[in-house]
């Protein structure tokens, strides 16, 4: 029987595919309770070059975290900006800085980190030429006009505001107050660089050289980056791992599945199709904590149809006739919570959250939600378009319950659609041109844990991510005091007014807080997430 | 013969700058990718200028289109949004890829081959029937389907393969992404031979060789099977281009940092660069495969001859 044969020949080949494979087994290196066992993480490719201030999302953030320190760190816990390098950061009138560092830091490679590393980093961010992209976080700082002008070539190199005084010390002078403002210096960008960054810049990309508790060992871009703990780091975060080796995926699907076969001991965004299993999959490993990031849905306000009296009626309604609860707990499994302000619970009481301050008109209430809609004259154009971008984030799940909410209570069918739009940089290109009608998902992640962060870029007149152009003279006059404001409550109290005017005007409509959600394998302890939704890596033991 | 050859290459030219062109376009059609680039936020307006500048994008499209040919013949295929050249993301891509496309191919010449001629010879019969069968549910299961059950099954439950592919990809790693991406390709492969077996088994000059008194593996082997491998060949010939490009979804569930991940990669965010170097070489791929088909012909079937 020829035809045997070859049956049989396929099937060997086929058994011996799958005796194949099984030998490219075999996990990284464990190690023991003794500090020295490797993490290993999901990763996504980060989207732009790793620098400090030119990393402005997650993937890159948390390399940054593990690699740079600067003059103050967000605790993991509280979100309190606690000095870490910095020794003193002084001012009399919320304007003049005065920093001092300390004296012990050094950079991994033993280059001593002195008033001139944070200088020359923050001029070199600053500058338009070098294509920063966090560079209007140096916006404050006086001069920036001239390195950063909005058209045509800088005037001047480095910021006029910024003076080194010794080795230790430096100044700052603001152009404007913002008591607040040493808070902020715990984000990346404000980290300190070695003069290597500059002597040969490419090689530095290639292998990044910080001062964090970690060095980076090995770095291949787009699939692996090796970090390994940095023995001679000074910080009292010392890593309490041998280090981490990130790994690319594809997809995070597939990260949960490695994480689920023991390949992988920490996948840091669980996939929304598995947060169903994730729970019964992982037990106490799964991690469901609030970050900093809200949801909301911004209308135009240069649109005229959205922008005459009575419209904040229509806002105030539409945002009665959104079931939150609901929402969240069937598509979103409780990873978010019903939003009552335009804040984040991150921040806490003390730090200017507030539940229930936007009021009735975030609580679900169809019949009053219709009668609101009426009175303000109806949806401007009979139907509401919600536009999202559907390439990532799984938007289209919660755009259509949100539209179905709002349909069921208006008792209408086509009151809202869902207006999908290709990809994140078209729907981006679209809202900061204003070229959207309608409402549009509008997220917000935190840059720093203060209220400030939370309402002055969004909604403050001009402000850089304000795309619906809301602009309130009452607003911007109680966020320009709180600024000023040194006394820290007062300065909060002053926020929250602020905030009680969009509770009026309804410019964003508060849809959810958003959590952080990670799982771990048996292998590793201790593992948590920060407020920016980030594990704290250095924390975590390999058992 | 060679002036075939040089003329197919010839043909090749227009087709090439047509299909990049149109690529240019669409990924222009896209919109402002800058904007992309700087989160939920706008990007501060001078940064965007200097960005744009950098990457061209600030001139028409006729112009940069213009530009990227140019550094495309001189081998500089520009930088993506990352900072990485894009000749050093297809240095890293291509490889990957060419290996899960050899262990598809192989796998869609041995055991798609094999069976259509073992079906081929045996119309009707058991055999027949119940490969036809098979062929049959795995065109109609979806192949991410076939991929995240073998995946579950063989990764997580009875642990036989690690779920996902390290960065290094090696070949044993690849045989089981590379059997889920030959899936389809393998049942639809089974069939044209089968039918192509079962009809030639009746030609003349299979009887004349049988009444010859040639041994029965001489007569399929030589007689049987080359002549009806042409429809065979040039279905592979072209899956050699679609294995390469289209096989982002047997990339994403296996983790492999292919060519169809970068150009996915690319598309999200609309760099041009990344999208239009891959797909360039994509193109490539595609001509030399019809172009080899096309010479193979004259292989298999001596009567077939290029002027």
């Amino acid at each position: 029987m020829r035809g045997a044969t070859h049956a049989k020949w396929a099937a060997c080949a086929v058994t011996v595919a799958l005796a194949a494979t099984a030998c490219g087994g075999g996990g990284s290196g464990g190690g023991g309770g003794d500090g020295s066992g490797i993490v290993s993480s999901s990763w996504g490719d980060p989207q732009n070059p790793l620098e400090p201030a030119n990393t402005n999302e997650v993937q890159g953030g948390k390399i940054l975290d593990m690699v740079f320190r600067g003059l103050k760190r967000y605790d993991p816990k509280t979100g309190e900006a606690k000095d870490m390098i910095a020794e003193s950061i002084d001012a009399k009138d919320a304007q003049n800085f005065t920093v001092k560092i300390k004296d012990n830091w050094k950079f991994s490679n033993g280059e001593k980190i002195t008033a001139k590393s944070f200088v020359d980093a923050w001029n070199y961010g600053a500058n338009l030429k070098n294509n920063q992209k966090n560079a209007y976080f140096f916006g404050y700082i006086e001069g920036y006009d001239k390195v950063h002008p909005e058209k045509g070539d800088p005037g001047a190199q480095t910021l006029s505001g910024l003076k080194v005084v010794d080795d230790r010390t430096f100044t700052v002078k603001l152009s404007q107050k913002f008591s607040t403002w040493p808070d902020t210096l715990g984000y990346p960008a404000f980290a300190p660089l070695p003069k290597a960054f500059y002597d040969d810049h490419e090689a530095w990309l290639s292998k990044p050289v910080g001062n964090g508790p970690y060095t980076v060992d090995s770095y291949t871009k787009g699939s692996k980056m090796s970090l390994r703990k940095w023995d001679g780091y000074p910080g009292d975060d010392k890593a309490q791992n041998g280090g981490v080796d990130m790994k690319v995926y594809t997809d995070n699907n597939t990260a949960y599945t490695d994480l689920m076969a023991g390949n992988l001991d920490l996948v840091d965004d669980v996939p929304a199709a598995q947060l169903k299993n994730a729970k019964n999959d992982l037990g106490d490993r799964y991690i469901n904590t609030p970050a900093g990031i809200i949801q909301t849905l911004a209308f135009p306000f240069y649109d005229s149809k959205w922008n005459k009296p009575g419209t904040e009626k229509v806002r105030q309604g539409l945002s009665m006739a959104i079931n939150r609860e609901q929402i969240t707990e069937t598509i979103f499994q409780k990873t978010r919570t019903p939003a009552s302000d335009w804040t984040s619970p991150v921040l806490g009481e003390k730090g200017g959250y507030k539940g229930g301050l936007c009021g009735d008109a975030c609580t679900y209430d169809a019949a009053k939600a219709k009668k609101l809609v009426e009175e303000g004259g109806g949806i401007p154009g009979g139907t509401l378009k919600v536009t999202y971008n559907a390439d990532t984030g799984s938007h289209k799940e919660w755009v259509d319950a949100v539209c179905n909410s709002i349909n069921k209570a208006l008792g209408e069918d086509k009151a809202c659609v869902a207006n999908p739009v290709g990809t994140f940089a078209d729907f981006r290109s679209k809202a900061s041109k204003q070229e959207l009608d309608g409402a549009w998902r509008a997220g917000w992640q935190m840059d720093y844990p203060l209220i400030q962060n939370f309402l002055e870029p969004v909604y403050f007149t001009d402000a850089p991510s304000n795309d619906g152009k809301y602009t309130d003279a009452e607003f911007d006059r109680l966020v320009n005091e709180a600024n000023g404001e040194t006394d820290t409550n007062k300065a909060i109290g002053k926020f929250q007014d602020a905030e009680k005017i969009l509770a009026k005007d309804m410019p964003a409509i508060p849809l959810w807080y958003q959590n952080g959600s990670a799982g771990y394998s048996d292998k590793v302890s201790d593992v948590s997430l920060n407020q920016f939704s980030v594990p704290v890596y250095n924390e975590i033991k390999v058992n | 013969m060679g002036r075939y050859v040089i003329r197919r290459l010839l043909q090749m030219i227009p087709v090439f700058i047509g299909a990049t062109l149109l690529i240019f376009l669409m990924v222009n059609v896209m919109g402002d990718p800058v904007a992309g680039l700087c989160g939920d936020r706008k990007c501060d307006p001078a940064t965007a200028t200097q960005l744009k500048k950098e990457f061209g994008l600030d001139k028409p499209v006729w112009q940069q289109y213009l530009t990227y040919m140019g550094n495309v013949f001189t081998g500089d295929f520009g930088t993506a949004f990352n900072g990485q050249k894009v000749t050093e993301l297809m240095s890293a891509a291509f490889p990957v890829t060419i290996r899960l496309t050899v262990v598809a191919i192989v796998f869609e010449i041995v055991i798609g081959i094999s069976l259509g001629v073992l079906t081929g010879l045996r119309r009707g019969r058991p055999i027949d029937t119940v490969v036809l069968l098979l062929t049959l549910v795995v065109i109609s299961i979806p192949t991410f389907v076939t991929g995240l059950v073998l995946q579950l099954l063989l990764g997580v439950e009875w642990g036989v393969i690690k779920p996902s592919v390290s960065s290094e990809a090696p070949f044993d790693e690849l045989l089981i992404p590379g059997l889920v991406l030959a899936s389809v390709s393998l049942a639809y492969v089974t069939r044209l031979t089968r039918t192509s077996i079962a009809e030639n088994r009746r030609a003349d000059y299979v009887r004349t060789a049988v009444a010859k008194g040639l041994p029965r593996r001489r007569v399929i082997t030589r007689h049987l099977l080359r002549n009806s491998l042409i429809p065979v060949v040039t279905f592979i010939g072209t899956d050699v281009g679609a294995l390469m490009g289209g096989a982002i979804v047997t990339e994403r569930i296996f983790n492999i940092h292919g060519v169809g991940f970068q150009l996915y990669q690319g598309i999200l965010r609309q760099s041009t660069q990344t999208v239009v170097g891959f797909v360039t070489v994509l193109v490539l791929v595609f001509l030399v495969a019809n172009l080899i088909v096309d010479l193979l012909y004259a292989v298999l079937d001596p009567r077939i001859r290029y002027a």
